[in-house]
This record gives structure tokens, C-alpha cells and sequence, in this order.
């Protein structure tokens, strides 16, 4: 049998495969040249990016839980100047498509940073966060009411004209009302979840283990929350969905496909195997050829309830 | 680089400390002194994050095995505080862990000519060796190394093996001097006046004592930082420090996995 087809497509762009590095553990992808063959993944998603630069919380900023890591780091990254000057130069030399996720605070800026990045050719998409649960602005306000959402959405849809995703929050009561409301905004695709709000806590010294007292969970343990949303949320909305929540191998991929995932982000397996995202999509590849299945879309939504 | 390494031997050298050597590949003889490396020990997701260790020692030794000549070897010297060292203090001879090193910036060798002073608190001795190592090729060494007690100070004789002086203090004068080993250490840089650099690894009380000598006395000063970190190399950006500038105004924000784990002290914010 041929080499199963593992492409898909999202928003006019094809994808080599549905692998892609989630914004935040992944940094600008040159730091994990030297471990992952950056051809050989979906597509990077590089560090929530702001106008200006932006320092992020105090430490401790990370506590590995069960399964999982919390995280506060706060969303310190280089800003807009600093990215095109310094990460852009390396970026171009790689042939994968480059989403950019950005977050701003207010609608007004956000609106100025998609008009800036789409600006930029190297840029083949951006990602919204309007669901970072570590810092007050830029993030979870947007992300938790589903009138800021929209006009946030919808503001960035008239800025740019490259391919938008929503990246949304699980901490809402119903994610598919928030889903709703980006899709309404024209969202071109959505992709969920960033990490659910927790914490951990010293009892030695009577202490939450993190400054900012709360942070973002993620890896493993959020994978059947992650899960359930997805498919609650692309049953219900026309737009592609990417799935993200603990996925750690190829199998886990799949699941978020059948569950209704276009694609899928792996955040946190990066952080213990660099090569997480190359290595998933070699497993997907796997699962295909072993099951006799010739492209990877047949499993897209192909869950049986 | 990322390998499979082989457990070579894990010894236990003083009650919670161990000391385990592994196979390494031939490229990691090249590490520089206070370069560190992560571990994944186990393939699970329990502990789920490497974990990240100075280098003790890395070298090339004959092979156990007959007929294998020679091969590379790579030490960690660790404590054991939680599930990922208490795992790790369970392996054995022919175990595998799963290893990304040479990770980070290593010690500036510094001028030949002038005295080396090494501080170690600790399990802060961890990076020390492979750097005093390394030094008594070109320069005199002296090594400063404290603990609360007795237990906390290890692998003196493999440091005078060396040729390196050695001056042990504890907290509670079971071993060496009664007191803070930062006192020992800045008596003896008062009362010899020859041109030296300061090499530091321990507890942030430590380090911030031994930083505020190298200001008094004018000694160039490095310090490897301990931090809690989840990739190691500068993507998660979990294990930031303060860099001098930093200010809510002005934020400075060093990597201690990739800007590190190696700063000159007056490169950092101390308060």
C-alpha cells in the first residue's frame, strides 16, 4: 500500500500532517532545532506574542502535579519589534507553515498586532489567546465572555487576511457558547483548550507553591476534559477544530481526531521529549499503514456514539 | 544531544546523597564545567518533567566490558527530595534513563595564572568537581565547602585526589569548622592577596553571602544557579532569575537553562 496521506487542510492552508507545537512550549522553534526536524511537523505555534515586550509573573512559576505541570509563567515573551528583528530570521528558513499566537489588552490591540503580523510573509496564521488564565488583561477577559469574545474575533478578522484561530479557555461553564460566538466573528478555525485554572500548595510552609498562587494545568491529566470539549465543540460549529489537552502520543492524536479534530497541538510532551510532535506524527503514520487507511481526514470526526 | 545512557553504578556516598555514573556518547567528553544535563527517568508519565542535574564528572575510562576499550562516562551527584531523585536512587547497574546533555553555559575557565577559589554548599558541590577537574591542569585550586552537618559534605577525598585544597565547614561543627563556610572563605581571600576568581554553587543564602564578598573584595565571581525547570532549554521559561536591569519598569529576566546555569554574579539581581 502507498504512504497513507496524513495532509490536511485548515483555512486555505495544507498542513504536511495535523501535528502542531502549542504556543507556549515551543518557543520560537529555533530552540528545539537541534532536537526536532522542524520539516517534518504540521505546523509551529510560536510564543504568545504583545506589542510590547512583556516580563511575565515572579517565580516560582512552574509545579509538576500528578500527570500534569502548572504553569504561571504569565505570557513574558520578546514583543512584536524584537520578533520580527530576532525569531523572524530563523523562521524563514524553515519551510513549515509558522502560526504566530498574540494577545493584547484591549480590542484595540489586538486589532494593531494582527495588522502588524499579517504584514509580515513569513507568518502563515495567527492564533488568538483569548484564554491565558495568568494574567488579568490580555487573555481570560476575552475569553470567558462571549460578547468580548466576539468583538475581539471579530476586530482581528478585519485586521488581517491570513488564516485567524481562536484559541479558546476551558474555564467557562459552556465552551460551546464561546465556540459560537468566535465562529459568528468569522473565525477561520478554533482551537482548544489552553490549561485549566489550578494550583498546588506547600504544606510545609503553609504556602501555594506559585507566586501568582494559580496557574495553568496541562499535560496529561487535562487530556478527557480536553477531549470532551472538542467534541462537544465541533459537533457544534461549522469551522475546523484543533485539539489540544495532554497529548503525548500518536494514539492520543487520534482520539482527538475522532472526537472531531482537524488537527491537533502537543504542548507539554514537548518539555520532556523534544521530539514529541515529529514523533506523534510518525505514530500517527503507523496507526494509517497498520489499519489500511489511506488518509488521515477519513478519521476526522469519525467517532461512533 | 538527546541518548539512551546505561546505568554504570549508583552509590549511595553519604545518607541521601547519591553518586551514579552512565554511559555517555563520545561527544559529551567535550561538556564544559557547569554545563547540566535532563533526565527522564522513567517512561511514564509519573514523574512527568526531566529532571535536571550539574555534571559531576564526565571522562572516558575503560569499558567493564572486556574487550570494549574504551568508552565515555558521564557522573551525577544528587540528593534525593522528591519522586523523580527517589525514583532515580532505586536504579541499578544496566538500568536506562533517557538524557538530553550537554545543556547550558559552563564556567569561563578564567586566566591561568591566578588562584582558583571554589565555594560549595552542599549538594551544591555537584558541578564543582568536573570543573576543579578540569582547572588543576592550569591553576591552583582551593575548594571552600560547607554543610549543616556532616552528612552534607561529600566526596572530600576524590577533591584532594585532585591536588585541590580543601577546607571543610559545618553549621553544627560535626566536620571541619564550626560555622558558615562564606566566613572560612573570606578570611583566606583577605589574608592572600593574589589575583583569584570565584567559583560558587549552593543555596541562594549562599550564593547571595558569596556574592556580596566578591563585591567587598573585588573578585570576579561566577555562580551556578539550582532551578526548577521544565524544558532546560529555554522555550517553557519556568526558571527565570532576575538579571541586574530588572525593575517592574524594566524587566530582565535571565534563563537559568539557557542564559545559565553559569552567571557572573554581577550579571544578576542579588536583592
Amino acid at each position: 500500500m502507498s504512504k497513507p496521506d496524513l495532509s490536511v487542510e485548515i483555512a486555505g492552508i495544507t498542513f504536511r500532517n495535523p501535528v502542531m507545537t502549542a504556543s507556549g512550549t515551543f518557543g520560537y522553534g529555533e530552540e528545539f532545532a537541534d532536537y526536532v526536524d522542524l520539516e517534518s511537523i504540521g505546523a509551529i505555534i510560536t510564543k504568545g506574542l504583545s506589542i510590547k515586550p512583556k516580563a511575565g509573573n515572579p517565580t516560582p512559576r512552574i509545579q509538576e502535579t500528578t500527570g500534569g505541570m502548572l504553569n504561571a509563567i504569565g505570557l513574558q515573551n520578546v514583543g512584536i519589534e524584537a520578533f520580527v528583528e530576532h525569531k523572524v530570521p530563523f523562521l524563514r528558513t524553515v519551510s513549515t507553515p509558522v502560526i504566530v499566537n498574540f494577545f493584547g489588552n484591549t480590542v484595540e490591540e489586538y486589532a494593531e498586532l494582527a495588522e502588524r503580523l499579517d504584514r509580515i510573509p513569513e507568518v502563515t496564521g495567527v492564533e488568538i489567546n483569548i484564554s491565558c488564565p495568568n494574567v488579568k488583561h490580555g487573555g481570560i477577559v476575552f475569553g470567558t465572555d462571549p460578547k468580548a469574545a466576539y468583538s475581539v474575533v471579530k476586530a482581528v478578522r478585519e485586521a488581517t487576511i491570513k488564516p485567524v484561530i481562536a484559541k479558546l479557555s476551558p474555564n467557562v461553564t459552556d465552551i460551546v457558547e464561546m465556540a459560537w460566538a468566535c465562529a459568528d466573528a468569522e473565525a477561520d478555525a478554533l482551537s482548544l483548550i489552553n490549561t485549566l485554572t489550578g494550583m498546588a500548595i506547600d504544606v510545609k510552609r503553609r504556602r501555594p507553591v506559585l507566586a501568582n498562587v494559580t496557574g495553568g494545568l496541562s499535560g496529561p491529566a487535562v487530556k478527557p476534559v480536553a477531549l470532551r470539549m472538542v467534541w462537544q465543540v465541533a459537533r457544534a460549529v461549522k469551522i475546523p477544530v484543533i485539539g489540544i489537552g495532554g497529548i503525548m502520543s500518536g494514539t492520543d492524536a487520534l482520539e482527538f481526531m475522532l472526537a472531531g479534530a482537524s488537527a491537533v497541538q502537543v504542548g507539554t510532551a514537548n518539555f520532556l521529549d523534544p521530539s514529541a510532535a515529529q514523533r506523534i506524527a510518525g505514530e500517527m503514520e503507523t496507526y494509517l499503514e497498520q489499519n489500511g487507511i489511506h488518509d488521515v481526514k477519513e478519521l476526522i470526526g469519525a467517532l461512533e456514539v | 544531544m538527546q541518548f539512551k545512557s546505561t546505568v554504570i553504578s549508583n552509590q549511595e556516598v553519604s545518607p541521601g546523597y547519591f553518586r551514579m555514573r552512565m554511559t555517555a556518547p563520545p561527544e559529551l567528553a567535550g561538556s564544559q564545567p557547569g554545563q547540566f544535563i535532563m533526565v527522564r527517568v522513567r517512561d511514564a508519565i509519573d514523574p512527568l518533567l526531566r529532571r535536571p542535574f550539574g555534571i559531576f564528572d564526565v571522562g572516558v575510562a575503560e569499558s567493564e566490558f572486556p574487550g570494549l576499550g574504551a568508552a565515555t562516562y558521564l557522573e551525577m551527584l544528587y540528593k534525593v527530595v522528591g519522586k523523580g531523585t527517589e525514583a532515580l536512587s532505586g536504579y541499578h547497574h544496566g538500568d536506562h534513563v533517557d538524557v538530553i546533555a550537554p545543556l547550558g553555559a559552563g564556567f569561563d575557565l578564567g586566566d591561568p595564572e591566578e588562584e582558583k577559589i571554589l565555594v560549595g554548599g552542599g549538594i551544591g558541590i555537584a558541578p564543582l568537581y568536573y570543573l576543579a577537574k578540569t582547572l588543576v591542569q592550569h591553576s591552583r585550586v582551593r575548594f571552600f565547602l560547607g554543610g549543616r552537618t556532616r552528612d552534607d559534605i561529600l566526596c572530600v577525598t576524590e577533591f584532594e585526589r585532585l591536588g585541590v585544597e580543601t577546607y571543610v565547614s559545618t553549621d553544627d561543627g560535626t566536620l571541619g569548622d564550626r560555622g558558615l563556610v562564606t566566613e572560612v572563605m573570606e578570611r583566606h581571600i583577605r589574608e592572600n592577596r593574589s589575583r583569584k576568581t570565584l567559583y560558587a554553587c549552593g543555596p541562594m543564602p549562599m550564593l547571595k553571602a558569596v556574592a556580596e564578598i566578591a563585591q567587598r573584595t573585588a573578585t570576579p565571581c561566577q555562580v551556578s544557579l539550582e532551578a526548577y525547570m521544565a524544558c532546560g532549554m529555554g522555550a517553557c521559561l519556568g526558571c527565570v532569575v532576575k538579571g541586574k536591569e530588572h525593575s517592574d519598569e524594566t524587566p530582565d529576566y535571565r534563563c537559568v537553562c539557557k542564559d545559565g546555569p553559569v552567571f557572573a554574579f554581577d550579571q544578576l539581581k542579588w536583592v
